[in-house]
């Protein structure tokens, strides 16, 4: 019962991670059409940043915010450097223009960094606490990881639900064409979703580093966790992300605890066939309706 | 500088980008405009003016370029030649998106609602209020009072339509002659002074065609209309005047009464005449 517990613990905070990615690349997908597989290594980069500034004496939670604002920027940048022209290209052209991005950064980030295996301060301690003389199975880092990345959601669930710029963006990405007629500026609109993921994707690279390391590829395994978890909830469902991601935190925790640590991937991987097997579309996927 | 002014119902007034105050007559002014798809011409020399407080049909058999009239009046689509503009200011070089800015709502064939919106906002989306995007997260009270005066909009254009008892409910859940009613909500609730309909009465009901007539005579009091509809009947009854398209070209305009007494238009619609022996 005691392994459980503590392996339980550990698949909700590993798949809050993952949630955070996984709700990044369904933004993406929603707003663009574009499964965006340098996610992973844009939070790489961005972890790099405050731990370099933090490494040249930055206060940790200066590092912290620089680093989210780097994910705001190079979300951004992206969008508009990269992905806007061949927006209108056929959709392979998006595809091997993230993968691009993945090896450009993962090659440039050595480059600027360093290729060794470096630890990242955890802003929390990472012991797990005691009430009363009883072991809690969780550390502090461990209600900030879960509790960053909610905060996170809250606020992007009021920003696309509650506010006419979220109802916008939701606008811009079903409909662009109807969008631009009554106004929205569409661009703008996929800008912002596309920094809003990457400050996501930041998020949950800064969170993964002090538990993963930081290396230039320390992000691969947690995209594809990610992705899985976003296949599974639908690809277009935040909600689904969030509950797939968090499944496969769980389902990978109980693999790598009671079978190995080995099997972790190949337990991702099943998952995701069962899943597509069983409801193609995933558990909280829905028909799209165009009109024509 | 010379300024013509033409002789008006209701002149609209302007500033022109030297800042000089110009009156003219029409609001939009279609000139000589061609458009191309690549060895295909879609509008070959099309000329259009929609006054204020005026209707214009615009009608022609299917392919006839109207659409493509349309969208590049929304710059939707870029002319390979001739002149744009709206209240003399030219629209080609503005984006599609700050054509709501200016004052020019426009529907699309078919619905075009968003099924995940609710009616409202559906018809909130096509506010062209500006958003402020930390502002509204922190639902500041500059940005609450926003919010409601868009609402405000939003739910006067729905009530206008008679529709405002829908506004929570998804598109989807309604008939269609209510749907097109939200869409024309949703460009009203812009306040334009130039509406771009694109075949309103598809898809409705006699009874509902003649709903449409009468709003569209009340929209008239307050906006000029450019109306493609393939229902003739409707738009020899609304327009004030009618403009025929074929081949991407005009082959007629005039009154509704002219229209129908022209040849060429009948030729378009019907073909030629069998000779009888």
């Amino acid at each position: 019962m005691r392994a459980f517990l503590i392996y339980t613990v550990d698949g909700v905070t590993n798949g809050m991670v993952y949630a955070a990615v996984a709700l990044a690349l369904v933004m993406i997908w929603r707003a663009t059409r574009i499964i965006n597989y340098a996610q992973g290594a844009m939070a790489m980069f961005t972890t790099y940043i405050a731990f370099f500034v933090i490494e040249h004496g930055t206060p940790f939670w200066l590092g912290f915010v620089i680093a989210l604002a780097a994910g705001l920027a190079l979300g951004a940048v992206t969008e508009r450097v990269l992905v806007r022209p061949v927006e209108s290209r056929p959709a392979l052209s998006a595809v091997i223009l993230t993968l691009g991005l993945l090896i450009f950064l993962e090659a440039l980030a050595p480059m600027l960094f360093g290729a060794q295996v470096q630890s990242f301060p955890a802003p929390f301690s990472r012991i797990d606490l005691t009430a009363g003389g009883t072991q809690l199975y969780f550390s502090r880092f461990d209600i900030f990881t879960v509790g960053s990345v909610l905060c996170v959601m809250v606020l992007l669930f009021v920003l696309f639900q509650r506010t006419t710029i979220g109802l916008r963006m939701r606008a811009a990405a079903f409909n662009p064409e109807i969008a631009r007629i009554l106004g929205i500026r569409v661009g703008r609109m996929l800008t912002l979703g596309w920094a809003l993921a990457a400050l996501l994707g930041a998020l949950a690279g800064l969170l993964a580093a002090p538990v993963l390391f930081l290396y230039p590829t320390n992000m691969d395994e947690v995209l594809v966790f990610g992705f899985t978890g976003a296949i599974i909830g639908g690809l277009e469902s935040p909600v689904g992300a969030v509950v797939g991601a968090l499944g496969v935190g769980l389902a990978l925790s109980y693999v790598s605890g009671f079978l190995g640590s080995d099997l972790a991937p190949l337990g991702s991987l099943l998952i995701l066939m069962a899943v597509l097997m069983i409801r193609p579309r995933g558990l909280f996927g829905m028909t799209r309706q165009r009109q024509v | 500088m010379a300024i013509s002014v033409k002789a008006t119902l209701a002149p609209l007034a302007y500033v022109t980008s030297s800042g000089v105050l110009a009156l003219t007559a029409a609001a939009l002014e279609v000139g000589d405009v061609s458009v191309r798809f690549g060895g295909v011409v879609a509008l070959d020399g099309v000329s259009l003016t929609v006054d204020r407080h005026e209707i214009v049909g615009i009608i022609g058999p299917n392919g006839a370029g109207k659409t493509t009239l349309f969208n590049a009046v929304c710059r939707l689509i870029a002319p390979a030649g001739g002149t744009i503009s709206y209240a003399g200011r030219s629209l080609l070089r503005e984006k599609a998106s700050r054509l709501p800015h200016l004052g020019i709502a426009r529907t699309l064939q078919g619905l075009g609602l968003w099924p995940t919106l609710t009616v409202l906002e559906n018809v909130i989306a096509g506010s062209p209020q500006r958003t402020r995007l930390f502002a509204d997260m922190l639902a500041s009270p500059a940005s609450d009072t926003r919010a409601q005066t868009t609402e405000g909009h939003a739910m006067s254009a729905l009530g206008e339509l008679g529709i405002a008892d829908r506004a929570r409910v998804y598109p989807g859940s309604l008939p269609h002659g209510v749907q097109k009613r939200v869409v024309i909500a949703r460009a009203l609730t812009a306040q334009p002074s130039l509406l771009l309909l694109d075949e309103p009465a598809s898809g409705l009901s006699s009874a509902e065609v003649e709903e449409l007539i009468v709003l569209l005579r009340e929209l008239r009091t307050r906006m000029g209309i450019a109306l493609v509809e393939h229902h003739v009947d409707m738009v020899m009854a609304v327009s004030d005047r009618v403009t025929v398209l074929n081949l991407g070209r005009v082959i007629a305009s005039g009154t509704p009464a002219e229209i129908r007494a022209n040849t060429d238009v009948s030729t378009a619609y019907l073909g030629q005449p069998v000779a009888h022996a």
